[in-house]
């Protein structure tokens, strides 16, 4: 089992260094720092004891939000998807770049349909009997991982938007979305409390990590969305057209 | 236009901008004070329904949104040199008080999420926390109309 969490983080540690090695531009260090962070996350979530506590809701909260949550900011802050445009060759690059333009990459980004994914993802986790099932079944718990760390990045990718894809909706859109994917998780954390699934222990407190750890990082989402908008050219040449009247 | 009559769009963020905060700023003080320092309300105390969970979980995600978009917006109207604090604070105060009012009617009294207090009389606990509502939400309108009246010419 470790061999697969350890190759499932040391070969895009390993691409991903290769291709800041090839790209002929300097890559921003806080990127490839985020990159590696990103996979530390998935490391200590799926290895050690996070991973041993098998039915202590607690330490699987713990697992889940630095898989679902913090691991895929992390990894979107790195914008893998540029780095690749950038490091492949022209024509490959010119081929990527259409992948990313065609209509399914353009409706899974939508902010809406991603956030959507990963809240449907998340209820079907903990409204059935598959908590129960994945706690004793270590191949299971890699896939539904895999499945956590696939829609929070898609969700989390789609709010920021960081990346050349398709077209980018307005900041209020994405904030929505982002909001609405947080109610889910917060009503769905209050509803484990109300209901803990059969088989865990510690089920208040792991209700309320994921309640609370899930609220820092939607806010720190928010910040960072939001911090986007405030310097997006759009919004500094308004204000600077509003601001010329008056000061003159 | 003079320097100190901002444009009416301005104006309109920097309302937006305040009631955002100020539902959000509300929604922090109860969280923090309330759940975390005072333990006088409780996580969820299994009075209410399905229906209380999903407005819950539904207020508790848009008043921390709220406080991040409110500051975001504050910060532009800032640059844009169009703040006024009678107007922005007036809006705060109707955000505020917005929300304390739709939480203490609808979350505890309503859909009985959870209680102001446990294990005391609740009826002036209710009122103090339904009237603090009321007149802070006072409070901001008359400030905000204070601010309408002093702009017309």
């Amino acid at each position: 089992m470790n061999q697969a969490v350890g190759a499932a983080v040391l070969v895009p540690a390993a691409l991903y260094l290769a291709g800041v090695a090839r790209t002929r531009s300097p890559w921003p260090p806080g990127r490839t720092v985020a990159w590696l962070a990103g996979l530390g996350c998935l490391a200590v979530a799926l290895t050690g004891p996070l991973a041993a506590a098998h039915g202590d809701l607690r330490a699987h909260m713990a697992a889940h939000l630095l898989v679902g949550m913090v691991a895929p900011l992390l990894l979107v802050l790195a914008r893998p998807a540029t780095l690749l445009l950038r490091a492949l060759p022209v024509p490959a690059a010119r081929r990527v770049s259409r992948v990313l333009r065609t209509a399914p990459v353009r409706v899974l980004a939508d902010p809406f349909v991603a956030t959507g994914l990963n809240a449907a993802g998340l209820w079907l986790l903990y409204g059935t009997g598959l908590l129960t099932a994945m706690l004793h079944s270590p191949g299971l718990h890699l896939l539904v991982s895999a499945h956590v760390l696939l829609t929070g990045w898609l969700a989390t990718a789609a709010v920021l938007a960081l990346e050349p894809i398709g077209h980018r909706r307005g900041v209020v859109a994405r904030a929505v979305a982002l909001a609405a994917g947080a109610a889910a998780h917060d009503v769905l954390a209050k509803a484990l409390y109300a209901a803990p699934p059969a088989g865990v222990t510690e089920a208040e407190a792991g209700a309320q990590l994921m309640y609370h750890g899930g609220t820092v990082v939607h806010v720190l989402v928010a910040a960072l969305l939001w911090r986007q908008w405030y310097c997006s050219r759009a919004a500094v040449r308004d204000a600077e057209h509003t601001t010329v009247p008056a000061g003159a | 236009m003079t320097a100190g009559d901002p444009p009416r769009s301005d104006r309109r963020r920097l309302l937006v901008s305040g009631l955002l905060f100020g539902l959000g700023a509300a929604g922090a003080v109860d969280e923090i004070v309330f759940h975390q320092l005072l333990h006088w309300h409780h996580f969820y105390d299994r009075a209410g329904g399905a229906a209380a969970l999903v407005s819950d979980g539904l207020l508790h995600a848009t008043t921390w949104s709220a406080t991040v978009a409110g500051l975001a917006l504050l910060a532009d109207v800032r640059r844009r040199r169009s703040f006024t604090p009678r107007t922005w604070w007036g809006a705060v105060l109707v955000g505020a008080g917005a929300f304390q009012v739709w939480d203490g009617v609808v979350h505890h009294k309503l859909l009985r999420l959870h209680q102001v207090r446990y294990g005391v009389d609740l009826t002036g606990y209710d009122l103090a926390w339904i009237g603090a509502g009321v007149l802070v939400l006072l409070a901001g309108a008359l400030l905000l109309g204070r601010t309408r009246t002093g702009r017309t010419p």
